[in-house]
């Protein structure tokens, strides 16, 4: 039955079998769920954000859960490029899925380094590069929120890489049309949108933030129709794949983030509350093309009609 | 490691009193592969409301094939799990994260409210090996050492008990029984509030015995994906480790007590 449908869709010069991928910091390196999905069923696995050198991450309290989502202040926790090509690549290699690189820095070289030590790299499809984390002061947010900045980093990265590079945007800004062109127009191969939502949240009792970085990054359904929307108008401004991510739970809100002109999308929160909730969207992705007459799921990418 | 996520069908919800149920589930992957001090995390409520699973430790274990959770309600999760009745399913993952080693030859352990229930399993193990573990029980009320005192009664064990406000055995801390009672213990465990597992820490390091301690914090995943449960580790400053996957059962030198 499934193989009656063609899932495959393309990001640059990377193919996947189906448009499910993980999102970055909510599957870790991948063997954290391999005894719980099978994951040669996703489309792709994108890894958490991996800087240059292990960052430590943020105090505790790092995570509270908020109505219909939470919010995370991890500070992009990771064991660096070093340790993350010695002991998280190779298992990664053999997962019979693509593998996306999630990279992070403060400062176009450190990008650049980056993107330099994985071109070439056995097993490494794509590079997503996160200029929107808005967990840690000097982490990516500048870029994330500056059209000039942003392009810069795109630019160096593209530079060094050997493997498409998919751009990261943040929500956090008053025009996504706006970055989407800057990102494309600098070089990016695809977007990938959104990252998380700045928020708060506090207890009332002590009169402190839950969280003790103060802030955090709000993910899970909650974002779902922000995310959307985002992603229908970045998908508008620009050419390039844009990859749909935020809130997806289940296959009614990937095909969603497909008809509004996704190629591609990422699951994050729904990961830790269901592990296996990448498989059974691809399964219902298959499902509802089979239903709806369709033998490719490009058919469905950008078909929104008019209200 | 071995982890499952099943729907584990509902035997028996127990209203115990004090705040605390106890819920008897089929779930015989995680009863035949669970370490005591291993948790599982669990889908509460319908329609994903609350969203995020919650930690509890597996309480009991039998070779039929079910488990049992010891829980106080304290919030929407639990609260849910409360309305639960036999015959309905619920969503299990588990078992997860680092168990207590049995390694002792007079281990005694020391339970802190809802923190004994996962001191029940690691009981009926050590017994299993011949031994006799010393438990000494803390509880708000007579009421609420009587729900965990005759299950550990029946495993051997032999008991002592603090309550709050003394209507059963000790008037006070639980820690306040350990230097008349386990000056001669080899081995420590001990699970309930910071500050308790915090006494029983030093006492261990005091005397040179061997100290294991369960923590807990926010989880959003417990699969050591989210990094979301991070603790400061003493070994190196400005690091942390993960109570989901490195515990949530800790050497007391591996925590940072406060
Ligand atoms: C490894 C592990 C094992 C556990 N085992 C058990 C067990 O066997 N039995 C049991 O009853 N509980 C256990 N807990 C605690 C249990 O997970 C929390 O009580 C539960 O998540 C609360 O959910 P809720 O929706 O009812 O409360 P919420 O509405 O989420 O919160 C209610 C109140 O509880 C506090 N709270 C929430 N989660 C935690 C937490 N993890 N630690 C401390 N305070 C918290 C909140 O700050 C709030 O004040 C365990 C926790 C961990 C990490
Ligand atoms: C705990 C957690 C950690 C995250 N870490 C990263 C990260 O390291 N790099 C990154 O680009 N995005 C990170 N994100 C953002 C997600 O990849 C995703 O963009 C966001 O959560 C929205 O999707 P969701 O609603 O499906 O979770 C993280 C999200 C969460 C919840
Ligand atoms: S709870 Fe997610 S890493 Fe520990």
């Amino acid at each position: 039955m499934k193989a009656a449908v063609d899932l495959r869709v393309r990001l640059g010069a990377v193919e996947l079998a189906n448009p499910v991928m993980t999102a970055s910091g909510t599957f870790g390196y991948g063997a954290e769920f391999a005894g719980l999905v099978k994951l040669s069923c996703l489309g792709a696995i994108v890894t958490k954000g991996i800087s240059l050198a292990p960052k430590a991450g943020n105090p505790p309290p790092r995570v509270v859960e908020t109505p219909a989502g939470m919010l995370n202040a991890i500070g992009l926790e990771n064991v660096g490029i070093e340790r993350f090509l010695q002991e998280k690549l190779p298992f990664l290699r053999q997962c019979g899925t693509k593998v996306v690189v999630n990279i992070l820095g403060d400062s176009e070289e450190e990008y650049a380094e980056l993107a330099a030590r994985l071109a070439g790299a056995e097993g490494v499809d794509a590079l997503e590069i996160n200029i929107s984390c808005p967990n840690v002061r000097h982490g990516g947010m500048a870029f994330g929120a500056d059209p000039q900045m942003a392009a810069g980093v795109v630019r160096a990265v593209k530079r060094q890489a050997s493997q498409p590079v998919i751009v990261k945007l943040s929500p956090n800004v008053t025009d996504i049309a706006l970055m989407a062109r800057a990102a494309e127009d600098a070089g990016a191969d695809a977007l990938s949108l959104i990252n998380t939502l700045v928020g708060m949240a506090i207890d009332i009792r002590t009169r402190r933030p839950k969280l003790a970085n103060r802030t955090g990054g709000l993910s899970g359904p909650a974002i779902k129709p922000v995310a959307l929307r985002m992603v229908w108008q970045a998908a508008a401004a620009v050419q390039i794949p844009v990859i749909g991510i935020g809130g997806i739970a289940t296959a009614e809100d990937a095909i969603e983030f497909l008809l509004a002109g996704a190629s591609a999308v990422q699951v994050g929160t729904a990961n830790f509350y269901n592990p296996q909730a990448t498989a059974q969207i691809v399964d219902g992705i298959a499902a509802y093309l089979e239903e709806q007459g369709e033998n490719s799921v490009q058919n469905i990418i950008g078909g929104l009609r008019d209200a | 490691m071995s982890e499952f996520q099943k729907n584990c069908t509902v035997r028996r919800v127990e209203t115990l009193g004090c705040n605390l149920i106890r819920l008897t589930l089929e779930a015989p992957e995680i009863a035949g592969a669970v370490q005591p001090g291993q948790f599982v995390m669990v889908a509460c409520g319908t329609n994903r409301d609350p969203l995020l699973r919650r930690p509890l430790s597996v309480h009991w274990a039998d070779a039929e094939g079910t488990i049992q959770l010891l829980v106080r309600v304290v919030g929407r999760g639990t609260a849910a799990l409360a309305q639960t009745r036999a015959g309905e399913s619920l969503s299990l993952i588990g078992p997860l994260g680092r168990g207590f080693s049995l390694e002792a030859s007079r281990p005694c352990l020391v339970g802190g409210g809802i923190g004994a229930a996962p001191l029940l399993l690691l009981a009926q193990r050590l017994a299993e090996q011949g031994l006799k573990p010393l438990v000494l029980l803390g509880a708000a009320t007579a009421a609420e050492a009587h729900i965990l005192q005759q299950a550990f009664q029946a495993l051997g064990c032999s008991l002592a008990l603090a309550t709050d406000d003394g209507s059963l055995g000790h008037r006070g801390f639980v820690t306040e029984l350990l230097s008349a009672q386990a000056a001669q213990a080899d081995k420590l465990y001990a699970c309930g509030p910071q500050p308790m597992m915090a006494a029983v820490a030093r006492f261990g390091a005091d005397r040179g015995i061997a100290c294991e301690v369960s923590l807990e914090t926010a989880m959003a995943c417990g699969l050591g994906a989210c990094l979301g449960c991070a603790i400061p580790d003493p070994g190196q400053p400005g690091a942390y480790r993960h109570v989901c996957k490195n515990g949530p059962v800790f050497l007391a030198g591996e925590v940072l007590w406060t």
